[in-house]
């Protein structure tokens, strides 16, 4: 089996190559130092196993998690285990080991990778009773993934580098634009009238002028976007 | 706090590997003087947030010297760094010099 190691410590990659080196059938074919640098190599390469450190500056494991769309199996590996539930969401992460690693646990943790089934990155089958995939979306809210479905979305405002996701509880504050949020977001729903704003198109109580009510926000609808807007009522 | 650092769980990983333990002091030696000065830097910038990183990073590496101890001092610091909470920082600076002088040792 081919893998990598990623990990922003020097002395955590010599210790998890160094575990692999009394794995026979494991061959550690790069080490990267941070989560960019190893994606690209996944671009080209073909690996079975990735050794991921979880807590890394700018772009976290999490974050690797996501962006892979093939992903190989995964193992991660971290000082503290806070990320051990929400790692597990993820079919492509076959097991979770906390730093210090002893040998004995490593050769367990290969042996659960041998085990398991060939590996991708969606998000593990819900149970019944809540939402189905496609139904929801995971935001990154200081290094915890946070579940909001779609239906609970009300508005999504621009903010600078930030966007605020507004529901009808609360308001998340996430890294990230409005681009690339509305790439996530099924059409159907969601509609962009503003250069700044996003809404639920079911939670639409009514338009008035150049504005549309939502919950308690009033937001602005644009010239540009307003035609689209009044093409997708159902006007009586 | 006197808690010795040791290598039991380098020697250990090692086996009869003897290279991969002098790897691992070269590595150490070089990475660790490195992260002291970040985390130096870090509070005198009151970069609460940065130095908390930079302890996550350095409580590993009790971890790795057998210092259970001092980890457990870590996680708090690290935790209350994120507060703005920098009441810890003597304490830390212990077991930062404590490491140091132990590199020299080895």
């Amino acid at each position: 089996m081919n893998c990598i190691i990623i990990d922003d410590e020097l002395t955590a990659r010599a210790i998890v190559s160094q575990l692999c080196s009394n794995i026979p059938e494991l061959d550690v074919i790069a080490e990267f130092d941070n989560a960019i640098d190893a994606i690209k190599f996944l671009n080209q390469e073909s690996i079975d196993v990735v050794f991921l450190d979880i807590h890394m500056p700018g772009f976290s494991g999490v974050d690797f998690v996501q962006t892979l769309k093939n992903s190989p199996k995964i193992v991660l590996t971290t000082s503290d285990t806070n990320f051990a539930i929400e790692a597990y969401e993820y079919e492509s992460i076959v097991d979770y080991l906390v730093k210090p690693i002893t040998l004995e646990r490593f050769e367990k943790s290969i042996r659960k990778i041998k085990n398991s089934t060939p590996s991708n990155n969606h998000p593990l089958p819900q149970e019944e009773g809540s939402t189905t995939n496609g139904e929801d979306l995971y935001i990154n809210i200081d290094r915890r993934l946070i579940k909001l479905k779609f239906n609970e979305i009300m508005v999504i405002e621009a903010k600078g580098d930030y966007i605020d996701i507004k529901t009808e509880k609360e308001t998340y504050h996430v890294h990230t634009t409005l681009k690339k949020i509305k790439e996530k977001l099924p059409e159907k729903i969601f509609l962009q009238i503003h250069r700044s704003y996003i809404i639920n198109f079911n939670k639409i109580i009514d338009i008035e002028d150049n504005s549309v009510l939502i919950g308690k926000n009033v937001i602005p609808i644009s010239r540009s976007n307003r035609p689209e807007l009044m093409r997708r009522l159902n006007l009586l | 706090m006197t808690e010795t650092p040791n290598l039991n769980y380098i020697k250990e990983l090692s086996g009869t590997d003897i290279e991969f333990e002098k790897k691992f002091i070269t590595i150490i030696k070089q990475e660790f003087p490195e992260e002291l000065q970040t985390y130096c830097h870090h509070i005198e910038q009151n970069q609460w947030d940065m130095a908390a990183e930079i302890v996550h990073k350095l409580k590993h590496k009790f971890n790795i010297l057998g210092m259970e101890q001092a980890y457990g001092v870590a996680v708090v610091y690290e935790e209350n760094l994120r507060k703005g909470d920098t009441a810890l920082d003597k304490d830390f600076r212990k077991i930062l010099n404590n490491i140091t002088k132990y590199l020299r040792t080895i």
